[in-house]
């Protein structure tokens, strides 16, 4: 029997506003176009997809950063779109961000210790002598040292940031941390060792993790399960060990065979799309990838695949899905 | 050798304090070969491109070494002699195609001066030399896509156009930094499709930078891993991927995901961060990262030896041990 799950989506919406373009175009972008998700108690689901895909517009969503278009949000059970002004914020803590870059995410005039304590701050009903305490807990969680208590964001190198980002986001205990590209901004060697600090809080199995990346092999070190994003829409979802074995959706093939790796035992033969001519978003009849898709059939221009069950857990949005999953 | 650099070394003069981006660098591009340069940020990795064709930016200056392009110095040329290897005998392709390309004029245009300046070509031959191009760079439509601007271009298109730019001229050397860093996945791996294509078509050099090693890595004959201002270790390919001796090498591969490799399984990290090139550690500017640091990293420099199938610079990797 599966647990209720923590974060619930469904139905998911956001268009935005395009200004009169230079083609004298003009109506709404449709960045998340209906998006289905549930994610599990501890569960870290990995949002995979290109710039313009739609997965930063629903982490945002879900924050309420940005107000969805349509659709629902239940958070632990209860409606989180519903809700307003101070119980709003009240179950928003719940939830914690991490940004891609850790030198816009952080106040260049607050302490480390300060940026940590803010959200319990707010929160409030905290005494002054446990908020402090509480502090130093979360940093030495995330790997940073009392004695950074009194530095301020400049004096620390890009990981150590991204750590505190994470300290800060951890505060309030939330059942929840979208992390949206919280590695994409740092060397190589450093984000390994950012892998590895979320790697270790999906261990102690207390939150629950929307991993948002443009980088398959990150997610894939850090995801339970994978869902792909194209134009708005999850096209294939599937536990992680499956999708990227078996990917059966023409985008996820190409997104997987495009990845280099350092060693060539690992390359895979390249899934080619054809060059983008209409601009992702706009509204198509028929799948989104009709136009690049190298398998295309008529089908596929005139009628939208849902998102289907194929194989247990692994559901694909391609009317060729089935064929391939025999 | 086509492009030979020895002992290069850059200088940024600050007001407290001065820093080496380039600190004594030596390598070689041979003729039809692809090397790659790896490093992190502030390795010096793009300041070794700019020492090469002398766009140093103020306040930093090339003090002192030698770089050699088909038996040209070219750290002594001046006036219209540097600017007939600068986008002729060696084209550059940058990371952010909307900076390097001008907004204002079209494609093709942009495309067919360089013909003609560097190549002598007429209006119309640099014309259809520039769509032609186009086309063969994997563009549809070349005849239309020449007439329009950077802005109606998609990211991937446009970085098709740089090149372009860069290869009018028919360059023996292409210099690429970070040609694909700005770019999707998908459109990433076409781009490194077409440097390999442009390579063995115009039987180009290519000298490729990149933080990304498995990128360079599916491109590059040779590799080279610069830490600090320093080369760490040059070798083929599979050496470096396959067999990396440097402890810099090692710590970057090991921290590299694999796709594939399994998920929840922690990566070898690199201890620590970059140095400031400001304040450079003693000796190896490495050891405090380094697992394999004595006594010998921390009081001297390792110089790059030859240590059998590579270049290392490391004193615990030798021909003897």
């Amino acid at each position: 029997m599966k647990d209720l799950p923590i974060l619930s989506v469904r139905g998911l919406h956001k268009s935005f506003p395009m200004g009169r373009g230079w083609a004298g175009r003009s109506g709404r972008l449709e960045a998340v176009a209906g998006v289905d998700l549930d994610l599990q108690p501890g569960e870290v689901v990995g949002i995979v997809g290109e710039s313009g895909s739609g997965k930063t517009t629903l982490g945002r969503c879900v924050l309420r950063l940005v107000e969805p278009s349509a659709g629902a949000v239940t958070l632990d059970g209860s409606d989180f779109l519903a809700l307003r002004g101070r119980r709003l914020r009240r179950r928003r803590r719940r939830l914690g961000i991490v940004f891609q870059d850790p030198y816009s995410s952080l106040n260049p005039r607050m302490q480390i210790g300060q940026i940590v304590a803010e959200p319990l701050r707010a929160a409030g009903g905290m005494p002054t002598g446990a908020v402090s305490e509480k502090v130093v807990q979360l940093l030495e969680r995330v790997g940073i040292e009392p004695r950074f208590l009194n530095r301020y964001p400049h004096e620390m190198s890009g990981g150590q940031r991204q750590r505190v980002a994470i300290a800060r986001a951890l505060a309030t205990d939330p059942d929840v941390l979208v992390a949206d590209e919280p590695v994409s901004a740092l060397d190589v060697s450093v984000q390994a060792q950012i892998l590895n600090l979320l790697l270790d809080l999906k261990r102690e199995g207390r939150v629950a993790m929307l991993f948002i990346s443009h980088d398959l092999a990150v997610v894939e070190r850090v995801a339970d399960r994978i869902a792909v994003m194209y134009a708005g829409r999850i096209v294939e979802t599937a536990r992680t060990d499956k999708l990227i074995s078996h990917p059966l959706h023409p985008y996820t093939q190409a997104l997987l065979s495009a990845v280099p790796s350092v060693d060539p035992a690992f390359r895979r033969e390249r899934v080619r799309l054809r060059a983008e001519l209409g601009r992702p978003g706009h509204r198509v009849d028929g799948c989104a990838l009709a136009g690049r898709c190298p398998v295309v059939q008529d089908v596929c221009r005139n009628e939208a695949p849902p998102l289907d069950e194929v194989r247990s857990g692994h559901r694909v949005a391609c009317h060729l899905a089935e064929d391939q999953a025999d | 050798m086509l492009l030979s650099v020895s002992d290069l070394r850059t200088r940024f003069e600050l007001e407290d304090g001065e820093l080496w981006p380039v600190n004594g660098v030596s390598f070689g591009v041979a003729s039809g070969e692809t090397l790659g340069l790896v490093g992190e940020s502030g390795s010096g990795k793009s300041m070794v491109a700019l020492s090469i064709l002398d766009l140093v930016p103020s306040p930093g200056r090339v003090e002192s070494g030698e770089v050699a392009f088909e038996g040209l110095d070219l750290l002594s040329l001046t006036g219209a002699a540097k600017r007939r290897v600068r986008g002729g005998g060696i084209g550059m392709v940058f990371q952010d195609p909307t900076v390097s390309l001008n907004p204002v004029y079209r494609i093709g245009d942009q495309i067919a001066d360089v013909a003609r300046l560097h190549r002598g070509l007429g209006k119309a031959a640099a014309w259809r030399d520039a769509v032609r191009l186009l086309g063969d760079l994997g563009i549809q439509q070349p005849e239309k896509r020449a007439r329009a601007y950077p802005f109606e271009l998609s990211g991937g298109m446009r970085q098709r156009a740089q090149i372009a730019v860069a290869v009018a001229g028919r360059p023996k050397l292409l210099i690429a930094d970070e040609p694909t860093t700005a770019l999707d996945a998908t459109v990433q791996a076409e781009i490194c499709d077409l440097l390999k294509h442009i390579q063995g078509e115009f039987g180009m050099s290519i000298l490729l930078i990149s933080h990304d090693l498995a990128m360079v890595t599916d491109v590059a004959d040779r590799i080279m891993v610069m830490y600090a201002g320093r080369i760490v270790e040059i070798g083929h390919w599979t050496a470096i991927s396959r067999e990396p001796r440097h402890p810099y090498t090692k710590g970057l591969i090991g921290a590299i995901p694999h796709l594939g490799a399994g998920a929840g399984r922690l990566l070898d990290s690199i201890r620590g961060t970059a140095p400031d090139l400001a304040d450079l550690p003693t000796g190896c500017a490495f050891h405090p990262r380094c697992p394999e640091a004595d006594e010998d990293c921390r009081s001297a420099v390792p110089p790059l030896e030859d240590v059998g199938d590579r270049l290392c610079a490391c004193y615990r990797v030798g021909p003897g041990r």
